[in-house]
């Protein structure tokens, strides 16, 4: 019943510093916290003070906009701090973390053959749960209102360095179907689950029932998304697909197994920076400082990332994870001008092009690095983006279309159908060193407001 | 490695000087109008110290100076072979007649009159012997003496060889090349100046084409104001590198067509120094004054390059050597120079079957289609300027369409139309102006396909 899908176009970038698939020892984390002026995209209105003492479930803030779906805190504690920036837009709230994390009774404890859909959505909403629930077009958390054609499950992630799902969902098949179970009843259509063609997945994956499991090869972006959407079915306008991770799958189905909002996430620490790089048990929104303090080899001039290095929240190195993500990277900040780099490099780089001598070097690890590798210029070299984007989409026509802020154009040519997961790819290989990530979020903004 | 320790020495000390070089030009200082000379050499010699700053971290080592770069070394064999191939043609004649004259003097069958006669007129198409005849006859000297003077010259003439051509042409072509570079820099630095952005490496390319597509012949000053004329008004105004509607070298040379057409066709302005008597014409101009038969060259010939020609176009061999280089790397389009070159064939094919009707009196229609491909500029054409990705077609589809109808029309316009002898020029610059077209049509059909599908 599922699809399988082979895919040519893409490219992977093979970086040194990937995690060894072993857990490690989670050290003490003492703050969590939520991000909502980064990562939601959202106009927040607080619930919380400094100094209150919260549950993990307790509620800390809602969207102006949407005022149904709460935002909770992810451990239990105290809120120790709340971060304003520019225009007192709230960037975090932290909570000092209790060793025992207590809950909150969310009431949603039941029978999952007894769920119905009205049910489902009113306890995710309450739970802090649903933004767990992205939708595209737009990439940002669900619409409550909506239902979506299908929801997707991407079981593996082709980005550099990204953690593998297989590792971190052994052993938790039961906790896995719960969750889809749950997820069933919010769409009349199929759930799609989507892994890696040509290698055997772990147990939660292959034992799930009540998906459709849909196989993809290729290079990356194989694994993001939008290119799977595309693929199996695609958006049009008016339309909506849900997708979620698959750890959040079974924080969604505790909810109602359990009746606790319990975000637990197994991270990856990646990046050649990193002296010790494994997987480790947290929870949402975890400090990162714990994983990087006497961990730094290398340079010392480090950036950290929530995320991989090809997609992902610049974050300080006492920041936070961001809400969607399970990995840290560390990434060397090359920030220092290199003699006659453009012509006669001084060390090998990662590239899709064909114009360095190590370019047709299969097995190289590339050490990652900050540097634009030149400067930004004018769209000149074409063809380039379409290599690396195996999707029927002219991503330079679309981001001419979104300069010229032209609405028309920019759903002809698939606005609904990318956000910055598959087009990241592209802007690492563009020549000319276009934002095209930022101009693809910029399109999206603009749709969503005028359409 | 002492090497590498060596080169990070002296790329400390060269950024040391830029260091203090630089407050010199900035904003307000004296030397401000410097600032983008300035930048632009430091990011020649320096690749800077930017950072990502978006939430994508890394970025590909490919940027617009290396690929910019890579078509510059495509050219090289072109360029280096224009110029063995400038004293080739040059010395082609003059050995043969100097040849003849010294076999006539060794043979004591001339006179000394018809002797000096006939060293006058080589003299004026050769420097070196004319420097010979104004020693020899400044101060008055017996018949043997001048003799004595003249005789070697004429022996070393007779025996130029790889070298003594290569040097001729390196001397005549690099006076081009430079004042290509120096003009359009100039303008490009200029520009960039007065509108405060950065130096676009466009020109790197451009620079070397516009000399390539040149008879040796043509005045310097003309090179320096087509230079002009393509950077500015083919370029700059349409907002620089990577804005520009037509192929810039093509708007060079289209400009010295249409301003000066005297010298850039007919038959005198291929070779430098051509011997009083000697055809100076192209195989192109052969082949359509009589067909197939009017070829004073074989295939062989003119795929090798030892003909007549513009400088870098005549040797399809070193243009393939290029066009490995560019498809190697990835950076030039081998859908377009593919698909140009089947254009150009079926062109050919098709007016080799119109020629087989009696009615036919143009015998260039004859000529079988193979020949199109290593005559004049096709190949040249196809290669480095057709998949100019500025002006190209931008979608897979569009471009084997744009490259087929370049093919096609060059073909058409080369051979049916009396008034411009080589079609390519013609042919590139009129589908830069349709490759939005093209584009539209493919674009448009994917937006019809995602319509269709949402109407479903």
């Amino acid at each position: 019943m599922g699809k399988t899908i082979k895919l040519k176009r893409g490219h992977d970038i093979i970086l040194e510093g990937g995690a060894i698939k072993v857990l490690g020892e989670t050290p003490q984390i003492a703050t969590y916290a939520l991000k909502p002026a980064n990562n939601f995209g959202i106009k927040p209105k607080l619930m919380v003070k400094t100094g209150a003492e919260v549950k993990a479930g307790t509620p800390l803030f809602y969207d102006k906009n949407n005022e149904s779906a709460l935002f909770c805190a992810p451990v239990s504690g105290e809120v120790v701090d709340i971060v304003r920036g520019e225009k007192r837009k709230l960037l975090e709230i932290r909570i000092l973390a209790d060793k025992e994390i207590s809950y909150e009774n969310l009431g949603t404890k039941t029978e999952i053959s007894a769920l119905d859909r009205e049910a489902v959505v009113a306890g995710l909403l309450k739970s802090g749960a649903w933004p767990m629930l992205r939708m595209r077009p737009f990439a940002k958390v669900a619409k409550p209102g909506d239902t979506p054609k299908a929801i997707f499950i991407s079981g593996f992630d082709s980005a550099p360095l990204a953690p593998d799902y297989n590792f971190i969902m052994q052993g938790k098949a039961e906790a896995f179907q719960n969750g889809l179970d749950v997820l069933k009843l919010l769409t009349d259509g199929p759930i799609h689950l989507n892994l890696r063609g040509g290698e055997h997945s772990c147990d939660a994956f292959e034992k799930a029932e009540g998906v459709v499991k849909n196989h993809f090869y290729g290079p990356h972006p194989s694994g993001t998304i939008g290119v799977q959407i595309h693929h199996i079915d695609p958006i049009r306008k008016g339309e909506s697909v849900w997708y979620i991770n698959p750890q959040d799958v079974i924080t969604i189905g505790k909810v109602f197994t359990e009746g606790i909002f319990d975000p637990q996430r197994t991270i990856a620490v990646t990046g050649a920076e990193f002296g010790v790089r494994k997987y480790y048990e947290t929870r949402l929104g975890c400090n990162i400082e714990p994983f990087v303090k006497d961990n730094l080899t290398g340079s010392g001039h480090t950036r950290f990332v929530s995320g991989s290095p090809l997609l992902g929240d610049k974050i300080e190195p006492n920041g936070f994870l961001s809400f969607w993500d399970c990995q840290l990277t560390s990434i060397h900040e090359r920030d220092y001008p290199e003699f006659q780099g453009w012509l006669m490099p001084s060390y090998k780089r990662p590239t899709a092009s064909l114009a360095f001598p190590w370019s047709m070097e299969k097995d190289t690890k590339f050490v990652a690095n900050t540097s634009t590798h030149g400067e930004q210029r004018s769209f000149i070299v074409t063809g380039q983006y379409e290599k690396v984007l195996p999707m029927d989409i002219y991503p330079v026509y679309l981001l001419k279309a979104i300069m010229a802020k032209d609405i028309e154009n920019m759903e002809g040519l698939g606005i609904y159908e990318v956000a910055e997961d598959e087009m990241a790819i592209c802007e690492f290989v563009c020549t000319s060193k276009q934002p095209v990530t930022d101009w693809i979020r910029f399109g999206l903004d603009m749709i969503e407001k005028e359409g | 490695m002492l090497g590498d320790n060596f080169k990070n020495r002296i790329a400390e000390e060269i950024h040391k000087t830029l260091d203090n070089i630089k407050p010199h030009v900035s904003e307000g200082k004296p030397f401000h109008w410097l600032h983008s000379f300035f930048d632009g050499n430091y990011t020649f010699l320096f690749q800077p110290g930017t950072v990502t700053n978006t939430r994508v971290h890394m970025r590909d080592g490919i940027d617009s100076k290396r690929t910019m770069f890579i078509v510059v070394i495509a050219l090289i064999p072109c360029l280096l072979f224009g110029m063995f191939n400038v004293g080739h043609q040059h010395f082609g004649p003059l050995v043969a007649a100097t040849s003849d004259l010294l076999n006539g003097i060794n043979t004591n069958s001339l006179s000394f009159d018809l002797i000096m006669e006939k060293v006058n007129a080589l003299a004026a198409v050769h420097p070196a012997l004319a420097d010979a005849v104004y020693e020899a006859t400044r101060k008055p000297l017996e018949e043997n003496e001048q003799m004595a003077i003249i005789y070697p010259v004429l022996d070393h003439l007779a025996n130029v060889g790889f070298w003594g051509k290569f040097f001729f042409g390196l001397i005549k072509v690099l006076p081009i090349v430079i004042v290509s570079y120096v003009t359009g820099l100039g303008i490009e630095f200029a520009i960039a100046q007065m509108k405060g952005h950065p130096i676009a490496e466009g020109f790197l390319v451009s620079g070397m084409l516009i000399p390539l597509i040149m008879p040796v012949t043509i005045p310097l000053w003309m090179v320096a104001v087509a230079t002009a004329f393509a950077v500015i008004i083919g370029k700059e105004i349409f907002g620089g590198t990577g804005m520009n509607i037509l192929n810039v070298a093509l708007m060079a040379r289209v400009f010295i067509f249409f301003a000066y057409p005297t010298y850039i066709s007919g038959e005198k302005v291929w070779i430098d120094g051509l011997v009083d008597g000697a055809s100076g014409a192209t195989a192109l101009a052969q082949g359509a004054s009589g067909g197939v038969n009017a070829f004073a060259w074989s295939w062989w010939d003119m795929f090798i390059g030892t003909i007549p020609g513009s400088i870098g176009e005549t040797s399809t061999l070193m243009i393939i050597i290029g066009a490995f280089i560019l498809i190697w790397t990835g950076i030039g389009s081998w859908r377009v120079m593919l698909s140009v070159m089947l254009g150009a064939g079926a062109m050919g094919l098709l007016l080799n079957i119109v020629s087989l009707s009696p009615s036919i009196e143009n015998q260039f229609l004859a000529v079988p289609f193979y020949y199109h491909w290593v005559l004049g500029g096709l190949a040249f054409g196809a290669v480095f300027m057709a998949t100019d990705p500025v002006t190209a077609s931008q979608t897979t589809k569009g471009k084997w369409i744009y490259g087929f109808l370049i093919g096609f029309f060059a073909i058409l316009i080369r051979v049916l139309n009396p008034a411009y002898p080589e079609g390519i020029m013609l042919a590139i610059l009129f589908f830069n102006v349709f490759a939005p077209l093209i584009d539209y049509f493919v674009v448009q059909a994917n937006i019809k396909r995602r319509l269709a599908y949402a109407k479903k």
